[in-house]
């Protein structure tokens, strides 16, 4: 940099600095008078008690200050958790190209929710006609929502706090895709696909579910997203599998992990911020959302053993990809059920899911033969299935009085209509995007890896 | 002169120093190195998926040595990277035409 550069440079910099100190002076003296104030109150408490109440309000702060918490525990979960749990699991040529999924989806969805995803999914300006498929569009761009106004379906704490804490959820749902199709898929194209998917795929269903639509009328059970997050990402994950077909050289090249303790943080994260996704989801700091906590922490270590013992037995190994794994499909099958089992319901779901999960992992998509690269499909498809399912067997009205008439048929129709929505709606998403830009890589770009091809960078040797 | 090329495995390496310094030997080249041998390489499972890991890390050692002192190096490498299980290595004794001191210009034995 040249000398005048610099000090060009420096100039500017103190001019900034001399505008900031003048702003700040009035900022310190309306400090000062609003420090005054509470003194004055308290100097006249009788004159306070005599003047007609305020409207109470209905927030609770014990609610807010759990819910803000939760919202940040969950978007941990995906960056950096997911990204990372993902980022050890690839080749080293594609571990950028992975992370980079994983935020760029955090920017992509926070974006489209603040536009038009928290509208559609989560508000209903008419309560004489319940939006049955899709909610209002009066809240785009929030508009409408300030700080003292609250959504029906959680009316104890900021619409703010509601929304940008149903933002985190609707970001890791789409993260969780990208394992299906990891190595292979370009990043113009995932981006397309993800925004789309977006508004055609997610915003519905969790309308559908939790947004005052249809599956939430006929009863489903699911408190935080068994079949919203878990089935309806393993499905969209399994349609892009298929789609994009195998990675160049699968079956003859060795894809192994490059980097597991990378996948241990990710993990670790993951269970962590899994308390701000399944205790959040009472949307209440109380003891439901202690339930979920327990049920939570019970589920995800039985289903770490189940794996890794069912492995050790199988091949001889007890693995530290496969209790990570094992882990990972208790929190997937838990989560519906966090808010609705008791502990022992919370242990079988997480055994069942551990070995069910490393089946559909290690056995089934060998049988069937698609390339679900990290697994979307078998943890997440299949473990949401597992635990939405059993969440109807074991639901304990003790526990959360709507579980009062579970059953495994209400589950089955919440499921099903989940899938075949999921599953058709990614498919035709996929040839539009396939249509606008392709969805891979050259062959010789997948073969140099992701992360030099689509983005010029690679990891230090 | 010789030049001794010694593949070890990479746990052997102190205990090979310390046997090459006791005879005073005071220079090596050490190089991180896949290959395999006899012992073949070995398999990964990850979710059920098996690997074959043919190459294994070794590392190569280059010693350059008078013609006198090359059989006690060698018995020395033997000895000191020695465990007794496959894997444990090879050592290879070369001819060596010409050493240069790059320092100093020094040639020939007084180089080494």
């Amino acid at each position: 940099m040249t000398p005048t550069r610099t000090t060009k440079l420096l100039g500017i910099a103190s001019l900034a600095a001399l505008a900031a100190l003048a702003l700040a002076v009035p900022a310190l003296a309306q400090d000062a008078s609003t420090a005054a104030a509470p003194a004055v109150a308290a100097a006249a408490p009788a004159a306070a008690a005599a003047a007609p109440a305020a409207p109470a309000s209905p927030l609770n702060s014990g609610d807010t200050a759990w819910m803000l918490t939760s919202m940040a525990l969950v978007l941990m979960m995906t960056i950096p958790g997911l990204g990372l749990f993902y980022g050890g699991m690839v080749r080293k040529k594609n571990v950028l190209a992975t992370v980079m999924q994983s935020f760029a989806i955090t920017c992509v969805v926070t974006v489209l929710w603040y536009l038009i995803g928290y509208s559609i999914a989560f508000t209903n300006d008419d309560p004489s006609k319940p939006g049955t498929f899709i909610g209002s569009f009066a809240h785009i761009m929030l508009a409408g929502i300030g700080v003292n106004s609250v959504n029906p379906l959680a009316g104890t704490i900021p619409e703010y706090v509601f929304s940008a804490f149903q933002m985190t959820f609707a970001i890791i749902t789409p993260a969780l895709i990208c394992g299906a199709f990891a190595e292979r898929m370009k990043f113009s194209a995932l981006l397309i696909f993800m925004t789309l998917w977006l508004l055609f795929v997610y915003a519905p269903i969790a309308h559908w579910v939790w947004g005052g639509g249809f599956l939430g009328g006929l009863g489903v059970l699911g408190i935080a997203g068994g079949t919203v997050v878990h089935i309806n990402a393993g499905v969209a994950g399994l349609v892009c599998a298929l789609v994009l077909g195998k990675r160049k050289g699968f079956g003859s090249t060795n894809m192994a992990p490059h980097n597991l303790v990378l996948t241990f943080i990710g993990a670790g994260l993951l269970w962590v911020g899994w308390f701000g996704f399944n205790a959040g989801s009472a949307v209440a700091a109380n003891g439901l959302a202690g339930a979920a906590m327990m049920n939570t922490q019970v589920a995800t270590a039985a289903a770490g053993l189940a794996w890794m013992f069912t492995e050790w037995a199988v091949v001889k190994k007890p693995s530290v990809l496969g209790i990570l794994s094992g882990a990972v499909a208790g929190l997937v099958a838990v989560t519906p059920a966090s808010g609705f089992v008791n502990p022992t319901g919370a242990f079988i779901i997480g055994i069942v899911a551990g070995i069910g999960c490393y089946y559909a992992a290690a056995h089934l998509k060998k049988m069937l033969g698609y390339d679900d690269s990290l697994d979307a499909f078998g943890v997440h498809g299949i473990g949401g299935i597992i635990g939405a399912l059993l969440t109807g067997v074991f639901a304990d009205p003790a526990i959360n009085s709507l579980g009062q008439n579970h059953s495994i048929i209400t589950q089955i129709e919440g499921i099903v209509v989940t899938i075949v929505w999921t599953a058709v709606v990614s498919w035709i998403i996929l040839m539009i995007t396939k249509l606008l830009v392709g969805l891979r890589p050259s062959e010789s770009e997948e073969e140099e890896g992701l992360d030099i091809s689509q983005h010029g960078e690679s990891v230090a040797e | 002169m010789k030049l001794v090329v010694a593949i070890i495995k990479p746990s052997r390496l102190e205990e090979v120093r310390q046997a090459l310094n006791s005879l005073d030997v005071h220079g090596m080249t050490v190089t991180e190195v896949k290959g395999y041998g006899r012992q073949k390489g070995h398999s990964e499972i990850y979710r059920g998926t098996e690997y074959a890991v043919h190459f294994l890390p070794k590392l190569k050692i280059e010693i350059a040595v008078d013609d006198a002192q090359a059989d006690a190096v060698t018995q020395a490498i033997r000895d000191s990277a020695q465990t007794g299980r496959i894997g444990d290595g090879k050592i290879f004794v070369f001819d060596l035409e010409h050493v240069t001191r790059i320092r100093t210009g020094e040639t020939g034995t007084a180089a080494l």
